[in-house]
């Protein structure tokens, strides 16, 4: 048994120590977001974010968690009150299968934490690690722009909604 | 392939609520029974072969709307189309209505979801059984009020008479009143007075995708369900020669090996116990391997040499028309992956000798019949559903793995099993897009004008779908295995390898050769677009090399052997709204190249410009902005239409510069991102834009597939206006390109 | 640069100003006259060509191009201890460039360090080793740098503290440090072997990084492929000292030099990345001749590593019994891929065999863990993910404690937490200004059948 904390919850889950945290998230916690793509890191479909830091969840073992903050899309917002982020890739559009999405959404969120104001090239070097095969990555970049603007707007109670540790 | 509905009475009562109940039963039964004898005469769209209204709609006494289609939702966005499609004719809000996608119990037969056939097969279908399901309203309502039909309106889902009076449509609907056949022809709206389609409808899939909601098949948890992980084996014909499971089966979580000669999988209650499970096995199993696969470095000799069945699809002469120069040149493509990010994945459950499988396959009905037959089941004890999955265009893993769910479901009576493949297996398992060869001779007469033109291309063909057993890797690694069935040419107007192999253009003389070869050393199947990505790339790079020695501009060019008025107005918006001029001189070590096709000489047309830039020194390209003007019939959603445009130019593009299957004498040796590279983020281009020709009231054409081959040409095109050097196999690699200037 | 380096460099600074003064006289180089920039049809191809391949021998282009920016532009900031300098464009482009450069004052710059002005150039540009490129290499170089893309851009300022931001200093250093002539063939070995000498000591400059350095920045001759310092990472050495489980022989010189990767000792990375990617186009003879060459500067491994291949191998099998936390972090992280049944170089290097689990210096392990390995663009070639993001200085310093402990007969690290902790610093300086590696294809040869 260990403990893990989620969205701000914390969770006794039966796992091993060097269980990638991806499979607990999916299979112990039934949370939908994190995507298995490879389970070898190259793709990016898994991303988390931990205590602010975008992670790839595939490769980071449960012994890595301890005492950190797990945050998932799903922490972020809802359908009703989606985050500045999700708005975002709503308005834009931002998905055609939209596999792909929900890391590269983490990894935007990550970034916009840091740093409000990315330039379009901050935002392509960040987003490298992530891969999309329908080819929407003009919408993707335009959704993170938009979230950009969206955080940048919005009043600080609702950021601190649309916001991950 | 189009069969009727098969349904029992027994499993529709099991089924969903009442009112649906009866409309399913009745619709079925009768479909069973009458639907051959009484097929009304050719009506439009997929009700040619589920003329049944209520086969595509059906409402509730409380108004309740529900729109069936037999295709799958693949990330095109056309759900969120049909819907609006479906609300405009039946005058009803948007949001009060609900399409049901691809499932063998509910939804008509539409076969495979591919070719950019949706919005045509279903699309139409939908629209114009909506306009006379609204038509019956009407009808029904003239009746109850004692008034002329021509007084009467809809609005917002009610009959509405001149005095005020509204009967809603669930006022209106009586058990069986939709079940009629269509009409051959509906009135339809006039598309001046289009409310929704048209607007740019936010996708209804989008908000679930985008908050982590279950969106797909990977995220499907059943009560009970185990996890399984299939061994494949290391190479096509690799044979099991030895296995010990024992420590296997001993091992934390596992449920069960399941073995059926060389097929080989293990089932565990959780999923992480089921990878390290796989592992274990995958170090147990010892195969025997045969060397049985080409030289890849020699891919077009070894496939031209291949015996080949050769056909003449298009001849025209004129012998007055005679050349001064004649050019040829030979162009080549690689076998190239669909590539999901999300790999395969299938939930089954054997109950009772029913099997239900929740899939991301293309074809819900074609599949089943391969899954019923391989596990020798009758096709009514199987039912498919289809669940989203990760963007597939094509053929990818999603029916093998459907079948592996199935198979190993069985051995597991009653527990849902989630079948989950591993990055490597999509990667080294999935049917590919077939290698091609085209060869393209040409003459000019002393005006520039192409006046013979010949084309030759070689290729397997392009769909190895299933239907029988024979195609699904689980039938084929079993006890007594199913044979991969014989391979067909499809047929024209629309074609496999020979997909847009006829020329678009008029020439005096012209004469077109399918090579279609039987023998498939890789596997192979359906890959978006299927043989129009390389026929459409040879000849357009080849308009390009012969514009060349013309010495025309390459837009001019081909509006000079171009007559098709829509065709020429994609063409000119495209090179408009680029900014292409005749005289145009490109900056220092960038090109301009454009490229245009009509999808399959019968869909979409699409024109693009576009811009690249190559680095002298490394011989890296980058595309830095593409054009493009598309001409889909009626626009249903302008901005799925630009998405799925801007998507295939991304995709394509990075097939073109970027991508190859490879492998050895006996093993595929691309089997993830490490050795199967795709676009990154790096490489994405400044802009795309996308410009679109609407044409009200004419047909829908459709458009996930228009794109491919004309974004590889223009971007080659570019490459070559650029660097001064034409790379006529594909991919267009950074060496490649290098090697090319400094030769 | 530690702080007792500093003082060193700073007293030894003065003394070379008083030196470097009084040597004003000797010091002084004229300008050589300007040209008019000739054209890129002045050139015989076959001149540019071999040009293009010893440019690429010279790496000339990893110093001279920033990354994402136009070919031999120059502008990489260099940081030494004594400041930043910046590279300088080397297109013809005759206001910013070598335009208006004759061949003369090209070869003089080569050969002693001084550019067409007559001002001393600094040891960035390593020209100690560029004095032994012989006449008929210096005129194929500058063919085809003349035949480039002109651009127009000048570098930034050097950012140098005073008494480094003298030119006259260099003077001196040269002085003291800049020897002529330092390669001369050995008629007792092989054509080959001279070949790969004399691209070794002169263009491929292979001492720069892999010789440790003094205070004032010049080689250790002494010293002499012994191990030093780049862009925070560690070259190792390359000499009897390498600390490479199994012994470096010419075969897996060459291949490593040409593919980037080889089986008994992993995948180029960090700077190297770019060398192997230059070598990966240039005449095989050349590679070969510089693999024969070095094999013999390293075929004497010191008598403390002298061990059989096999045992490394074996190593790789045994069992953990060090900290739990690194062996679960390794199970997870590691070995999925390390572990793997991919082909190299996916499947990352065999722990046992890597250098940088068992080289003294922990911090390129340290930077390869954090960093990880990027995809090249659109070429097949090894991915690792950098976990910087997922693990803190302990759980980092856990792992590599591990795999020290595991996969190496070396003793511990001390100081381990301070090395993440800069790698941890440096890496995102790092992966600015370092270009990706280059393609390593799959050989189906190294592909293990069952
Ligand atoms: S699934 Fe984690 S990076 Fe691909
Ligand atoms: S939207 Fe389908 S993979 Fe990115």
């Amino acid at each position: 048994m260990m403990t893990l904390k989620v969205n701000g919850r914390e969770h006794q889950v039966d796992a091993e120590a060097d269980t990638p945290l991806l499979y607990v998230l999916r299979d112990d916690l039934k949370l939908n977001a994190a995507k298995f793509g490879c389970g070898l890191g190259q793709c990016g479909s898994c991303t988390v974010i931990v205590d602010g830091q975008a992670v790839l969840s595939c490769v980071t073992p449960m012994v890595l968690l301890e005492g950190k903050q797990v945050t998932t899309l799903e922490g972020l917002g809802t359908i009703a009150e989606p985050a500045p982020i999700q708005r975002a890739f709503m308005e834009e559009q931002a998905a055609q299968c939209g596999y792909c999405i929900p890391g590269m959404m983490m990894r935007a969120q990550a970034l916009l934490q840091k740093n409000s104001k990315p330039t379009d090239e901050q935002i392509r070097a960040e987003l490298e690690p992530h891969l999309c095969r329908c080819g929407t990555h003009m919408r993707i970049l335009r959704a993170v722009h938009r979230a950009a603007r969206l955080m940048d707007t919005a009043d600080a109670s609702t950021t601190a909604k649309g916001s991950a540790r | 392939m189009n069969g009727p509905m098969m349904l029992d009475r027994r499993r529709v009562l099991a089924g969903s609520g009442a009112l649906i109940v009866s409309f399913s039963l009745s619709s079925a039964l009768a479909q069973q029974h009458d639907a051959p004898a009484t097929a009304a005469p050719n009506p439009p769209g997929s009700l040619k072969t589920s003329p049944y209204l209520d086969a595509w709609i059906r409402i509730d006494a409380n108004g309740a709307i529900e729109v069936f289609t037999g295709k799958a939702e693949l990330g095109q966005g056309f759900k969120t189309a049909f819907q609006q499609i479906a609300a405009e004719e039946l005058d009803v809000a948007f949001e009060s209505l609900k399409v049901t996608t691809a499932d063998t119990r509910l939804t008509a037969n539409e076969g495979y979801t591919a070719g950019s056939n949706s919005m045509k097969d279903s699309g139409t279908a939908i629209q114009n059984a909506a306009a006379q399901v609204r038509a019956l309203l009407i009808a029904e309502a003239a009746r109850r009020l004692d008034q002329p039909e021509a007084d009467l309106r809809t609005e917002n889902g009610a009959v509405i008479a001149p005095d005020g009076k509204r009967l809603s449509y669930g006022e209106l609907v009586a058990a069986d009143m939709l079940h009629v056949q269509a009409q051959p022809s509906s009135k339809l709206k006039d598309p001046a007075t289009f409310k929704l389609v048209g607007q740019p409808v936010p996708r209804v899939d989008i908000p679930a995708k985008v908050t982590g909601g279950a969106a797909y098949v990977q995220d499907m948890r059943l009560p009970g369900m185990v996890h399984a992980r299939v061994v494949r084996p290391p190479s096509y014909g690799a044979q099991l020669t030895e296995c010990d499971a024992a420590a296997v089966e001993k091992m934390p979580g596992v449920v069960k090996v399941v073995r059926d000669s060389n097929f080989l999988a293990v089932v565990a209650e959780k999923e992480i116990q089921s990878i390290k499970a796989m592992n274990a096995l995958a170090a147990a199993a010892k195969w025997k391997e045969t060397a049985s696969l080409p030289k890849q470095d020699d891919l077009p000799n070894v496939l031209t040499g291949l015996p080949s069945q050769n056909t003449t699809i298009f001849e025209r002469g004129d012998p007055a028309a005679t050349g001064v120069k004649t050019i040829e040149a030979i162009y080549t493509r690689p076998y190239q992956a669909h590539g999901s990010i999300g790999p395969s994945c299938a939930v089954a459950q054997f109950i009772d000798g029913e099997m239900t499988v929740w899939t991301h396959t293309q074809g819900v009905y074609p599949d089943r019949q391969g899954i019923a037959e391989m596990l020798r089941l009758p096709p009514a004890s199987v039912r498919l559903i289809h669940v989203e999955g990760s963007g597939c265009y094509g053929h990818n893993g999603a029916d093998d793995a459907a079948a592996d769910a199935a198979l190993i479901a069985r051995a597991l009576p009653g527990r849902p099993v989630r079948v989950q493949w591993t990055r490597e297996q999509e990667h080294a398992w999935e049917p590919f897009g077939p290698a091609m060869v085209t060869k393209l001779k040409a003459s000019l007469d002393g005006n520039g004008r192409i006046v013979d033109w010949n084309f030759d291309v070689w290729s397997n063909t392009h769909s190895m779908r299933p239907g029988g057993a024979g195609s699904l890797l689980a039938a084929q690694h079993m006890t007594q295995p199913f044979a991969v069935p014989a391979p067909k040419p499809l047929p024209l107007p629309e074609g496999g390898g020979d997909r847009n192999a006829i020329p678009f253009y008029s020439f005096a003389n012209a004469r077109v050769v399918h090579h279609f070869i039987p023998a498939m050393p890789v596997r192979i199947s359906a890959m978006r677009a299927l043989g129009a990505y390389h026929n459409v790339f040879s000849i357009e790079s080849f308009m390009d090399e012969l514009a060349a020695l013309a010495g025309a501009d390459p837009v001019e060019f081909r509006l000079r052997h171009l007559d098709d008025r829509r065709g020429r107005d994609v063409i000119e918006r495209a090179a408009q709204a680029f900014g292409w001029k005749a005289d145009q001189k490109s900056a220092q070590d960038r090109g301009y190249g454009f490229a245009f096709a009509r999808y399959k000489n019968l869909a979409a047309y699409c024109a693009i410009a576009s811009e690249v830039e190559v680095n002298r020194e490394t011989g890296r390209p980058r595309l830095v902005r593409a054009v493009a003007a598309v001409d889909s019939g009626q626009v249903v959603n302008p901005d799925g239409l630009v998405n799925q445009i801007e998507g295939a130019i991304v995709q394509s593009m990075s097939w073109t510069l970027y991508e190859s299957v490879t492998f050895d004498d006996t093993r595929i040796t691309s089997i993830d991102w490490q050795t199967y590279p795709i676009l990154r983020f790096n490489a994405v281009p400044d802009s795309i834009e996308v410009h679109i020709i609407n044409r009200p009231g004419q047909p829908f054409l459709g458009s996930g597939e228009t794109g491919q081959g004309p974004a590889a040409a223009s971007i080659s095109n570019a490459i070559a206006n650029a660097t001064g050097k034409r790379l006529r196999n594909l991919q267009l690699t950074r060496k490649r390109i290098k090697e090319a200037i400094d030769a | 640069m530690r702080a007792s380096a500093r003082i060193i460099a700073g007293i030894a600074a003065v003394v070379l100003i008083a030196t470097a003064a009084t040597a004003f006289a000797i010091a002084w180089r004229p300008a050589i006259a300007t040209i008019d920039p000739p054209g890129p049809q002045a050139f015989d191809t076959a001149l540019v060509k071999r040009g293009r391949d010893l440019a690429a021998i010279g790496n000339c282009s990893d110093c001279h191009t920033l990354r994402g920016g136009k070919n031999f532009a120059g502008g990489l900031p260099v940081s030494t201890p004594f400041g930043t300098i910046f590279s300088t464009n080397i297109t013809p482009d005759p206001d910013t460039g070598i335009g208006r450069w004759s061949e003369a004052a090209f070869r003089r710059a080569m050969r002693s360090g001084v550019n067409r002005e007559g001002q001393h150039l600094y040891p960035t540009f390593p020209y100690d080793h560029f004095t032994n490129v012989s006449d008929e290499d210096d005129r194929a170089l500058y063919a085809f740098l003349m035949t480039r893309q002109p651009v127009r851009a000048a570098p930034p300022e050097n950012q140098l503290s005073f008494p480094f931001n003298q030119r006259l200093a260099i003077a001196g250093w040269k002085l003291l440090f800049l020897r002529h002539d330092t390669h001369r063939p050995d008629p007792k070995q092989s054509a080959e072997w001279n070949r790969g000498a004399y691209l070794v000591e002169g263009l491929a400059h292979c001492g720069a990084c892999h010789t440790p350095r003094n205070a004032l920045g010049a080689e250790r001759v002494s010293a002499q492929f012994s191990g030093g310092d780049v862009d925070d990472w560690h070259a190792y050495a390359i000499n009897e000292q390498s600390r490479s489980p199994v012994p470096w022989t010419a075969d897996a010189l060459f291949a490593y030099l040409r593919e980037g990767w080889h089986p008994d000792h992993g995948t180029a990375r960090g700077p190297m990345a770019k060398v192997v990617s230059n070598l990966s186009s240039v005449p095989a003879s050349d590679v070969r001749a510089i693999a024969v060459y070095m094999a013999g500067v390293s075929d004497k491994p010191a008598s403390a590593r002298a061990e059989p291949n096999e045992a490394a191998l074996a190593r790789a099998g045994r069992a953990a019994q060090t900290n739990s936390a690194g062996a679960s972090i390794y199970a997870a992280a590691c070995a999925s891929c390390h572990e793997g049944r991919r082909p190299l170089p996916y499947s990352g290097v065999n722990l046992s065999l890597s250098t940088a689990i068992s080289s003294p210096d922990p911090r390129n392990l340290a930077n390869i863990v954090l960093s990880g390995v990027d995809a090249v663009e659109g070429e097949r070639s090894p991915i690792m993910p950098g976990f910087a993001a997922s693990m803190n200085d302990e759980q980092a310093s856990a792992l590599l404690n591990y795999l020290r402990a595991r996969f190496s007969e070396q003793p511990t690290w001390t100081d381990l937490k301070k090395t993440i902790a800069d790698a941890r610093r440096t890496q995102a300086v790092f992966l600015q200004t370092s270009p990706g590696p280059r393609n390593a294809p799959a050989d189906p040869q190294q592909r293990e059948k069952p």
